[in-house]
């Protein structure tokens, strides 16, 4: 099981133009909920979670992510969703709260048994790790463009 | 026979990020030789985890005076900075 197999495909934005990070976890979160993989309470969680516990990634290249997720009790089965933005919002640094991240690419994870969703998990570390890949998702303007920059991560591992 | 050292990884929901940095950790530790067990935890029940464990690695704060060595580091997800981190963990569980 890869990130393409977990990848939802009503729950991809492609150059999202957010207002804030709240704004796109409610979206992707809600995209998610329509889909039918995680309950009603998953975004108020989501947010609330990310308010406490931000998880903001500054990475090697230009792109900085961020991984919106909460408890697994707010999850029906395990999906992600993901957002390309137009212009990065502020997310907050998961290391250092107080400092400020703009996040220009954002996974929502709705898991809910992570030991069997490892490789997945491992997957997105490693398109976090590798800016060609991240490059790719950015200038992805379909679904097939992303499927192929994440089918580029795969192969090139 | 090695020594086999527990680190204790935490996170903010011990749903995602611990466990990829437990899997690497566990993986990266064995390829050099050296044998850990990981338990995953929520940043908020570290106090209350600490026994028989050599090392905390973090993604999130923790709060001070755990009497166990912490690491906070986002090298396991983000790359940066990951082969110095490596050392310091490896200096820190005194193989």
């Amino acid at each position: 099981m890869n990130i393409l197999d977990f990848l939802v495909p009503g729950s991809v934005a492609l150059n999202y133009a957010a207002h804030d990070s709240k704004d796109v976890i409610t979206h992707l979160g809600k995209c998610l909920y329509e889909a039918g993989y995680v309950r009603e309470t998953f975004v108020e969680a989501a947010l609330d979670r990310e308010s406490r516990l931000p998880t903001g990634l500054p990475l090697s290249g230009d792109i900085n992510a961020a991984i919106p997720h909460t408890e697994v009790e707010h999850v029906l089965k395990p999906g992600l969703a993901m957002a390309t933005l137009s212009a990065p919002v502020t997310f907050q640094n998961m290391v250092s709260p107080e400092e400020a991240v703009p996040c220009q690419l954002v996974f929502v994870m709705a898991l809910d048994q992570p030991k069997a969703q490892i490789e997945m998990l491992q997957e997105i570390a490693g398109v976090l790790q590798n800016p060609p890949v991240i490059q790719s998702l950015m200038a992805a303007r379909d679904f097939e463009e992303v499927r192929a920059a994440f089918a580029k991560d795969q192969s090139s591992s | 026979m090695p020594m086999r050292k527990t680190i204790l990884v935490a996170c903010g929901t011990a749903v995602a990020t611990s466990t990829v940095v437990a899997k690497s950790l566990e993986e990266i530790l064995r390829d050099r030789g050296f044998e850990v067990v990981t338990r995953q935890c929520k940043a908020s029940e570290v106090a209350s985890m600490t026994s028989g464990v050599d090392l905390i690695v973090t993604t999130t704060p923790l709060p001070g005076n755990l009497g166990v060595p912490v690491i906070q580091t986002l090298a396991f997800l983000t790359g940066i900075g990951k082969e110095a981190v490596i050392e310091q963990i490896i200096q820190a569980l005194k193989f």
